[in-house]
């Protein structure tokens, strides 16, 4: 019992340990939460797209020694114009566009990097985070930025629900869906920038896709499908942090393959979703879950429409 | 003009039913629509006053494409008019320029006089489902509520009034028992009814319904006759699209033959002949007349 409470308050007698739980709990909370609308989007590849564009802001704001935050989104923010001229065009597919882009800001900021020379720690920073590094000073900015992040979220999610169900309805509603797409892709940038330092370039789309995607197999209703994705995102992280302190391996790696080793459990035993769930139970003659459901709804609906 | 139409109907002749009697292809010739400034309906008998929509005009050139030309129709207070065409005869576009969601190349629309420039919450559109993602996490009550939800202060959770009137809306299409259900779960015609239920919410003059009868089970359409009868007796303007003859004929105090021109507008027993049908529809017009109730 003993070694068990000491395993689990060990790390938290370092300093640099409590920043470190305290950004990621953060991270994962507002990473999940967003990640439900990425996902539900299929803005993926997008999120993918803006955690590389931020990296040529990034890097010219080190070099410059300016606000890395800005730096960020002012690249993120013209690439994803970018990609929307492009697509809008319509002689391109929306994923060629992104693909293009991407991959040319992300180049763009290893020309750059590669200038310098502390390049080769420079850029592992960067690309996988560097977790033990998080001062007090980031902990409040990357607070101070997600409660705004949430804040707007929760404000646009009528127009954030209709925009995502309905297009056809979402402007006929005088919806300009342009605007609170940008809007979006907003926050989604805002996000990925304060996950750099903790999650880096290269693996926080899984903070946004993974804990996001478990939930999705868990709940089918929007609310409480972002709640147990923050949480996911969260646990994620904490039990992520602690493999990779006792195990000496890569926070960020160990983070996300927490997070995916989640996914895969959900994935194969979710209550109504699961893989081998549903299959035990059609086994057991308890039919499909969904299907019976369904076939309820038709029998229900006849009985009423012969009663009428 | 009158040259144009005939081209048209060949066309679609050709295309739709690939050997036609030539006896329908001579009836067609003379069938001459009349001109669009008579095609406007204000000289209905017993029409009250202005209309509450009008479209003057309306021409709509997609890129290379030529989807409505000259379109000047009336829809009056308490109406109900339905578009007939075959498919790609412009009867979406006509909808979506009367919602103000698509601005028209040439022509206006207007509500009450006023032109129409972008979406008024005055006019309820019932889209066609295709653009909708169905595996999103909403349930039925939801969706209906999203007719109303944006005009809730968006610091408080929507009004306990609005889901009173949404489960009202529901029962009124037979669906309020399936509100707490995923909308993807539901079948088409199910599906169309919590649609219905929506634009209800949206507290509308005029609804605009794009196939609200095509890929939906008989009840389903029974029930959207039934609500559409009580919209007009309310004193609502309705207008409909469809390539269902029957329900046009049933439901509509106006009809309106439209393939890109109105080939004919007015009542349905004077507007629903087998010439204009076949001026409409080309080849597929015998179809259509074989499965019309005695005029």
């Amino acid at each position: 019992m003993t070694t068990l409470i000491s395993f689990v308050t060990e790390p938290l007698q370092h300093a640099f340990m409590r920043n470190a739980f305290a950004a990621i709990v953060l991270v994962g909370v507002i990473c999940g939460a967003i990640g439900v609308f990425v996902i539900l989007r299929g803005l993926a590849f997008m999120g993918d797209a803006i955690a590389h564009a931020v990296f040529p802001g990034v890097v010219i704001s080190y070099v410059l020694g300016g606000s890395y935050l800005v730096g960020a989104i002012v690249s993120a923010t013209i690439v994803s114009l970018a990609i929307g001229a492009v697509t809008q065009s319509g002689l391109l597919r929306n994923d060629t566009a992104i693909g293009v882009f991407f991959v040319g800001a992300f180049a763009l900021g290893v020309a750059i990097i590669s200038t310098q020379q502390s390049y080769a720690r420079d850029v592992t920073n960067l690309l996988f985070g560097s977790i033990l590094g998080v001062s007090r000073q980031d902990l409040f900015l990357t607070a101070l930025v997600g409660c705004g992040v949430l804040l707007a979220l929760w404000l646009s999610r009528r127009e954030t629900v209709i925009g995502s169900f309905d297009r056809t309805f979402a402007r006929s509603q005088g919806l300009n869906l342009w605007g609170w797409d940008q809007l979006f892709l907003l926050l989604l940038s805002l996000t990925i920038v304060i996950s750099l330092q903790t999650v880096g370039n290269v693996l926080v789309l899984a903070m946004l896709v993974t804990p996001a995607a478990s939930a999705r197999l868990l709940t089918e209703r929007l609310g409480p499908m972002i709640a147990v994705s923050a949480v996911i995102g969260a646990v994620s992280g904490v039990c992520g942090l602690y493999v990779s302190y006792f195990r000496g391996i890569s926070s960020g790696a160990s983070i996300i393959l927490t997070a995916t080793v989640i996914f895969l459990v959900v994935f194969l035993f979710a209550p109504r979703t699961g893989y081998i769930t549903t299959r035990v139970a059609r086994r057991l003659h308890f039919g499909h879950p969904e299907r019976d459901q369904f076939t309820e709804l038709e029998l229900e609906e006849e009985a009423a429409g012969s009663r009428a | 003009m009158l040259h144009g139409g005939s081209e048209l109907v060949r066309v679609r002749v050709s295309v739709e039913s690939p050997a036609p009697r030539p006896a329908i292809r001579a009836t067609m010739t003379p069938t001459v629509a009349p001109s669009p400034s008579r095609n406007a309906i204000n000289s209905q008998p017993g029409s009250p006053g202005a209309p509450r929509m009008r479209t003057v005009r309306l021409g709509v050139h997609f890129e290379d494409r030529l989807a409505l030309e000259d379109i000047s129709l009336d829809f009056q207070t308490g109406e109900t008019t339905s578009l007939i065409g075959p498919n790609g005869a412009g009867k979406s576009t006509l909808l979506r320029c009367l919602d103000g969601i698509l601005p028209p190349t040439h022509g206006e629309v207007f509500l009450d006089g006023q032109p129409v420039h972008r979406p008024s919450p005055r006019v309820a559109y019932v889209p066609q489902r295709s653009d909708v993602d169905w595996k999103f996490p909403i349930s039925v009550l939801d969706v209906a509520l999203t007719g109303r939800a944006l005009r809730a202060n968006r610091l408080l959770p929507v009004p306990a009034g609005y889901r009173e009137d949404a489960l009202a809306a529901l029962a009124q299409v037979r669906m309020r028992r399936f509100a707490h259900v995923q909308i993807g779960a539901l079948s088409g015609g199910q599906q169309q009814r919590v649609f219905i239920a929506r634009a209800l919410l949206q507290e509308a003059d005029v609804f605009l319904l794009d196939e609200p009868f095509s890929g939906v089970d008989a009840p389903t359409q029974a029930l959207v006759l039934q609500v559409l009868h009580s919209l007009r007796l309310a004193g609502k303007t309705i207008v409909f699209a469809t390539h269902d003859l029957v329900m046009a004929e049933r439901s509509a105090d106006v009809c309106v033959l439209l393939n890109r021109q109105v080939i004919a507008a007015g009542p349905p027993s004077r507007v629903l002949t087998v010439r204009n049908f076949q001026s409409t529809f080309g080849g597929t017009a015998t179809f259509a007349v074989e499965h019309r109730p005695s005029a």
